[in-house]
């Protein structure tokens, strides 16, 4: 009797569990099959008629490239330097972001001492800089300093605090508590305690986040260049603007862009398989 | 006597060498870094960019943003006065239902400014009473300004030049003389024109009065019920354009989910080509790994660019670069989860005679799900910032809404809004998302 009617809850759990896996897959795709056909409503040019264009672009870069002949090579390296700078505000964005971001989490793990009134508070600061626009900080500071690469860093780095804040907070959360008290025991302050029981806990981890984000940074340095932070964003947009005849330019852009963003993912992949060996890579 | 042979003897040379050595490291690296910085300080131009930055532009961009001015001008082509909100002639007052600090009486007026400050207009003279200074008088001539000061120094808020005066006592109160007229701005906190255009029959308008109204069984517009007329009336604001910005926002936020999405429906079968305890073959594997990489090596400036050209502005370009981009992306870390599962669940499930489907829906699939679902919300929030960029670079939304409001810097207050209403859409949709990953992921 009582197995009959565990059998009969264990089924209709088992409906139940099924029907909410079945409604939330008919919602997904309800939204992606309503989405689509909205969106492409609301485009100023439809699905159809744009795949057949959807080579042209490319193609007519290329060919342009390809009739460019070896002069092409020059081309790309002509841009190296423009890549540089877009390179040169990923870098210090990361550095100065990543420094905020180890003090942030050190302020707002629990793990590691932090003052305790000043956790929550700590914690809402690194919500509000990771959700908040990079574009709109970025908008504002070009507003008022001008066109320069200073404002896409200030963006980027105002981002990266809270985005690695949050990571590194997770990191200390994790770490073994006993030579903390060990160092207390021996009266350490709190920044001694830290330095000397913390920090070569969580360094491996922190580096790994740190290259993670290096990489994301140059992805979107290169974007914010483009609505005027300076760097390859620029340039491309520059070139896209002289429309027929560029073609060459922006294929060497393209490509230049390209290599560089894979080399700095295998480059960080390898490093981070190095530190905190490979698998979790996020 | 034994030695350890396994290890090493530790020699103080050998302490002291390890010692010396992190010593450098603690020493050098910090130098390094230092030194790079000094190098982008003056790589990025940051001297120059100091001497040409204009802080007050973010004064402006914060006073006009929290406040708006009503202008009262007399014109002498015309020779008459007009009281309009930002000198708008869309927003102009009836002469006949002025506000009550401004008095006009034919060819003269009296603005009161309030706190004592008060400009009184005469023909083609204006005075204008500052408490603790004096009396400030400017007159316009067929070629510029004739002004006369009180006696002293000129403080630095009076520009006093022969084609024009302008005096700015505070940051609320200005008034400015050319040789075609006297204009005085008054300033007001708050957002003009927020909810209804000036010349909309419901401006000024209490909630409590348009709550009777669209219950109310007259009809503003015979063709359309009240509640309907009201919203109309607010989507339809000339100055706010409440409509367009809510349009835009919703394009961003579909970008992203469709983006996304459609990366996770395509990520998830191709990782299964690349796990190696999935694919055995090493071909297929190999292919569908560069496939990965491109996507993501392309990167979504390009992507968006791309897509721009071929399907013009809207959020389905900004979804299919969103979903081009992160298809890579998600299917590398959906590999990277497939190739970590536990295979014993799968040999379980293989011994109730489950066959090949059977075995990827009751032995991988629920492993590697609770990856799969906090990934794409994860992406789901990080996109959702990307979107307000790539509309920015020209596929639409908020983003070029954006864009295109600071670039004519009209109404600053406009920005604002929009840049509120956008970091509003992005916090919400982060909460949104932790919020389901809570609930989907812990069960709580």
């Amino acid at each position: 009797m009582a197995v009959a009617a565990l059998e009969q809850e264990i089924l209709s759990m088992r409906k139940r569990r099924q029907l909410y896996s079945m409604i939330g897959l008919l919602l997904v795709v309800a939204v992606l099959v309503s989405g689509y056909s909205k969106s492409n409503a609301m485009n100023s040019g439809g699905f159809i008629q744009g795949l057949s264009k959807f080579f042209d672009y490319p193609g007519e870069i290329v060919v342009e490239a390809f009739d460019a002949g070896p002069a092409f090579f020059s081309l790309v390296l002509q841009f190296v330097p423009a890549m540089m700078e877009t390179l040169n505000i990923a870098a210090v964005a990361t550095l100065l972001g990543g420094t905020m971001a180890v003090v942030l989490a050190m302020a707002s793990t629990r793990n590691v001492d932090s003052w305790g009134p000043l956790i929550p508070v700590v914690r809402r600061i690194m919500d509000i800089t990771r959700a908040f626009p990079e574009l709109i900080i970025a908008l504002f500071l070009i507003f008022v300093l001008g066109s320069s690469p200073v404002p896409a860093m200030i963006a980027v780095a105002f981002h990266t605090a809270g985005a690695l804040g949050k990571l590194f907070s997770e990191v200390n959360e994790n770490i073994d508590r006993k030579p903390i008290e060990g160092l207390s025991a021996c009266g350490a302050s709190w920044l001694q305690r830290i330095r000397f029981a913390v920090l070569p806990q969580v360094a491996p981890n922190y580096l790994s986040y740190f290259l993670l984000r290096l990489e994301i940074n140059v992805r979107a340095s290169a974007i914010l260049g483009f609505v005027g932070a300076g760097g390859i964003g620029q340039e491309l947009r520059r070139t896209i603007g002289w429309g027929k005849g560029a073609g060459d330019e922006t294929a060497a852009i393209f490509v230049l862009l390209f290599i560089t963003i894979m080399a700095i993912d295998q480059l960080s992949s390898y490093l981070r398989g190095k530190l905190v060996g490979s698998g979790r890579a996020h | 006597m034994t030695v350890d042979t396994l290890e090493t003897p530790v020699t103080q040379a050998l302490v002291w060498g390890q010692v010396r050595r992190r010593a450098l490291i603690t020493v050098a690296l910090p130098l390094a870094v230092l030194t790079y910085l000094v190098y982008t300080w003056f790589a990025f131009g940051v001297p120059e960019l100091l001497s040409r930055a204009q802080p007050e532009r973010a004064l402006i961009l914060a006073t006009d943003s929290v406040a708006y001015k009503v202008h009262v001008t007399k014109d002498f082509r015309h020779n008459d006065f007009k009281v309009a909100i930002e000198g708008e002639r869309t927003a102009t007052y009836d002469n006949a239902k002025l506000p009550k600090w401004v008095q006009i009486d034919g060819e003269n007026g009296v603005v009161d400014l309030g706190d004592g400050y008060q400009v009184e207009i005469d023909g083609k003279t204006a005075l204008f009473t500052i408490p603790g200074y004096g009396v400030v008088k400017g007159t316009a001539t067929a070629k510029g300004v004739d002004t006369v000061l009180p006696d002293g120094p000129v403080p630095d808020w009076i520009k006093d030049n022969p084609r024009k005066l302008d005096v700015r006592p505070t940051l609320d109160r200005r008034l400015q003389i050319t040789k075609t007229k006297i204009e005085v701005h008054n300033y007001f906190g708050g957002w003009e024109n927020f909810w209804f255009p000036f010349r909309s029959p419901l401006y000024g308008m209490s909630f409590s009065q348009l709550y009777a109204l669209a219950l109310s069984a007259d009809r503003m517009d015979p063709d359309t019920s009240n509640l309907w007329f009201i919203v109309n009336e607010f989507l339809k604001n000339p100055d706010w354009q409440h409509g367009k910005v809510f349009t835009a926002l919703f394009e961003t936020i579909m970008m992203a989910v469709l983006g996304t999405l459609t990366a996770a429906f395509f990520g998830l079968p191709l990782a299964f080509l690349v796990a190696r305890n999935f694919t055995p073959s090493k071909l297929f594997r190999f292919g569908t790994r560069r496939l990965f990489d491109f996507l993501r090596g392309i990167d979504m400036l390009i992507w968006s660019l791309i897509f721009i050209r071929a399907f013009g502005l809207g959020p389905l370009t900004g979804a299919l670069a969103i979903a081009f981009t992160d298809t890579g992306s998600l299917g590398k870390l959906f590999s990277e989860a497939l190739e970590n599962i536990d295979n014993k669940q799968v040999e379980g499930v293989r011994a109730t005679g489950a066959n090949q489907i059977q075995r990827y829906r009751y032995g991988v699939i629920p492993q590697i799900l609770p990856v799969f679902v906090s990934q794409v919300l994860y992406y789901l929030e990080s996109n959702t910032r990307s979107a307000t960029v790539i509309g920015a670079l020209g596929a639409g939304g908020i983003g070029l809404l954006l864009v295109e409001t600071m670039k004519t810097s009209r109404d600053w207050e406009n920005t604002s809004y929009i840049i509120i209403l956008t970091i509003v859409v992005v916090i919400m949709m982060d909460q949104a998302s932790g919020w389901l990953r809570r609930k989907l992921i812990e069960g709580k």
